[in-house]
């Protein structure tokens, strides 16, 4: 029961005390929290709303997930902006240039996604593993060069095509795309979701009852003691960068064939940053993570309202940032008061300490 | 360990050399700034084209409007109003149109999109408006076009406008699209005439293919002028990066860049990064061109608005207003197809003084000549 607690706490503290501090700074701007609060979450009910939600929950779930993998090892993938921009402009490139059956076209789309996001990965991980490189510098690196690629694969003298004003790649055939669940004026829930909640029952599988997971988590812990082991640190590292990369590479994928059907200068960015979050948020645990998306994707869709009821919308960038920051506080805190009340208890038993310590 | 600190030893020599070369970069800079006069030789000018006597005809707006009865909506691009460029602009015409036309303040919403938000994002934003009963709706960017596709056959009765794009398939969206190439064609005219050194540049925020226009227009418009002169180019950040047009210090960059290699007067179109360039203008002690808005009377720049000599205008706010206008008279058919130059929705600004009437007549000649077809202006580089 303590156990759960101390799992379940921090996050639930981290919210109460980022929606306060939200709630001052509300005030301070000269508007009623009470009122903004309750704009956000009447917003849920609105228009295609809940199913934004859903939507959005998934593409951050795939998200966090890649950066989770990562964390396990104690690796720092920074790069998974990059790799899934690389990946869904690769994808998209190869999606709308062949045609192939209704299904097995998905399918090759799905496919070249991961591996071009696993490719995109390979780069830091090699460096890692060969020249000692850390990945946070290069991953960071990658990034930079992964806006400068998509940029040039979509020049109208590459592969791009001009839409007005716009640049995108060539829209990808029917057989290609990903039916979803169409709710009429609701919106329509993406049949990528359906894979996203598929990756985080094998992401458990993998960490908690494969051998390669063991050693995953063995390494993230002590690696000393694992290559004591025999864990083989420097091929741990290769595969869980690669594995995060082609996770990384699906994150657009909801969107792409769900939706959009191109990449575009519309494309979503940023959501890789947002996985380094959420993951933080859940602790890297499937379960945790989705319960952080779900609130990312909430803070994110349902935040629409406050502009229209003339509250400035920042405030929900401010309360993301504010629950991250305080959520690896409240971690901490509960952690000393746990281990505190740990010593005080074996101390009782071995009586050694007097009643109250 | 020692194959660590070997690789120490080699960062450290490694960086040192990039210093030295950098700061060694920096010198020739600077002595080449003062020996620069050889290289750039005064321009020589094109026989510049001679203003026939009819000047362009604003639209006749001549009868009151009276649109107290609409409830606009505008869904700004990122950055939105207070951005001193393109959003502001289309405040400025929901702004004139509430003074002019009788449109209620109350009656109005303007939201704007964030950073990085997605399409459903755009949809909503939309919705809201649509469903609280605004009509018309502007959508001010392109960015719009994907959404508005979605949306605007969900509310049949609303009357859509795009600034910056069409939509194919819906009726009841107006494109507000403008002839930045033709302006930009003006200002690379005004920048050949203003270049002591024959050498001029332009700094764009984002390489995306409407900026290119802004581009393409400047640098034929330039070499129409003076055929032998020399035209830097410079974007900020590639395509999909949109923080090119947010990024000050970056514009600086660009701008500093170019003068450096010899450009005298700078043309950008990089949305707030423009402070930045006017910025290394000043320092430089070289020319700049502004954008969209006559920048030498924005608030945002005033510090550095003696180095504006002209502004490329992009009449966003004539486009809101008019097309506010023709859905109260219930017309839409009296908009033009393009703000361009014949229509006034392109232009370039005079305000500073630095434009003397010669140059004005010049630049009436390039531009009767554009209107009249005689001069095609290119909208790619």
């Amino acid at each position: 029961m303590g156990h759960l607690r101390g799992k379940l706490l921090p996050p639930a503290l981290a919210i109460v005390f980022s929606m306060l501090l939200c709630g001052v700074a509300l005030v301070i701007s000269g508007a009623n929290p009470f009122s903004a609060f309750a704009a956000m979450v009447t917003h849920v009910g609105k228009g295609s709303t809940f199913v934004d939600i859903i939507n959005s929950t998934g593409i951050y779930y795939i998200a966090a997930l890649a950066v989770a993998i990562g964390f396990q090892m104690n690796l720092f993938n920074i790069g998974v902006e990059g790799q899934y921009r690389v990946a869904a402009v690769i994808a998209a490139v190869v999606g709308g240039s062949i045609a192939l059956p209704t299904g097995i076209h998905t399918l090759v789309i799905i496919i070249v996604a991961a591996l071009a996001g696993a490719a995109w990965a390979a780069i830091p991980a090699i460096l890692k593993v060969t020249r000692g490189v850390n990945e946070v510098i290069s991953t960071i690196m990658m990034n930079g060069l992964a806006i400068g690629l998509s940029a040039y694969l979509i020049r109208r003298d590459v592969f791009g095509e001009l839409r007005g004003n716009n640049i995108r790649t060539p829209e990808i055939p029917e057989s290609g795309w990903m039916p979803g669940i169409s709710f009429g004026g609701g919106g329509t829930m993406f049949g990528f979701i359906f894979v996203a909640v598929a990756l985080g029952v094998g992401y458990w599988v993998m960490m908690n009852r494969t051998r390669f997971g063991f050693e995953l988590r063995a390494s993230g812990e002590s690696s000393t003691a694992a290559s004591a082991g025999g864990v083989n640190a420097k091929k741990m590292v290769l595969f869980s960068m690669l594995i995060s990369g082609a996770i990384a590479g699906l994150i657009s994928l909801p969107e792409l064939l769900g939706r959009d059907h191109t990449f575009s200068l519309n494309f979503t960015a940023g959501i890789g940053f947002s996985g380094i979050a959420i993951a933080l948020l859940g602790r890297n645990h499937p379960g945790g993570i989705a319960f952080g998306a779900l609130l990312w994707a909430f803070l994110d869709k349902s935040g629409l309202a406050l502009d229209n009821v003339g509250v400035p919308r920042e405030i929900v960038t401010i309360m993301q940032g504010s629950i991250v920051l305080s959520v690896v506080v409240a971690y901490e805190v509960v952690r000393r008061f746990e281990l505190a009340a740990e010593q005080r208890r074996v101390g009782r038993e071995l009586g050694t300490v007097g009643g109250a310590a | 360990m020692r194959r660590r600190m070997r690789g120490v030893a080699v960062a450290a020599i490694a960086l040192t050399s990039v210093m030295t070369m950098a700061a060694c970069a920096k010198d020739t800079g600077g002595s080449g700034n003062n020996s620069n006069t050889g290289s750039g030789a005064a321009c020589e000018y094109a026989t510049p084209p001679t203003a026939s006597a009819t000047s362009s005809t604003s639209a006749a707006n001549g009868d009151k409007v009276d649109a107290s009865a609409l409830k606009i909506g505008l869904a700004y691009d990122i950055g939105g109003r207070g951005d001193a460029s393109f959003n502001d602009s289309a405040a400025a015409g929901l702004d004139k149109a509430i003074a002019d036309m009788g449109v209620k303040k109350e009656n109005t919403r303007e939201l704007s999109a964030a950073p990085n938000e997605d399409e459903s994002a755009k949809q909503t934003r939309l919705r809201q408006l649509a469903g609280e009963g605004f009509n018309p709706i502007i959508g001010v960017g392109f960015a719009y076009a994907e959404s508005l596709k979605v949306v605007a056959p969900e509310f049949p009765d609303v009357k859509f406008a795009l600034v910056d794009g069409t939509v194919e398939g819906a009726t009841n969206v107006t494109p507000l699209l403008f002839a930045e190439h033709e302006g930009s064609f003006l200002a690379g005219v005004i920048a050949a005439y203003q270049s002591k050194k024959c050498h001029v540049g332009f700094v764009g925020g984002v390489e995306i293919p409407l900026i290119q226009k802004f581009e393409a227009g400047y640098a034929q418009g330039a070499k129409a002028a003076a055929p032998n002169i020399k035209v830097e180019s410079k974007y900020i950040t590639p395509a999909g990066d949109f923080s090119g047009f947010q990024d000050a210090p970056k514009g600086q960059e660009a701008a500093k860049g170019q003068i450096d290699a010899g450009a005298d007067v700078i043309y950008q179109a990089a949305g707030a990064s423009g402070k930045g360039v006017f910025s290394a203008a000043k320092q430089g002690n070289v020319l700049a061109i502004g954008v969209d808005a006559d920048q030498y009377n924005q608030a945002t720049v005033a510090d550095t608005k003696d180095v504006i000599v002209s502004s490329m205008l992009k009449r966003v706010d004539v486009a809101v207003y008019d097309f506010v206008a023709a859905v109260a008279k219930n017309d839409l058919s009296s908009l033009p197809k393009v703000f361009d130059l014949k229509s006034d929705g392109v232009g370039y600004a005079t305000s500073g003084g630095k434009i003397d009437a010669k140059l004005q007549e010049i630049l009436e000649g390039y531009k009767a000549q554009i209107i009249e077809g005689k001069i095609s202006v290119k909208d790619t580089p």
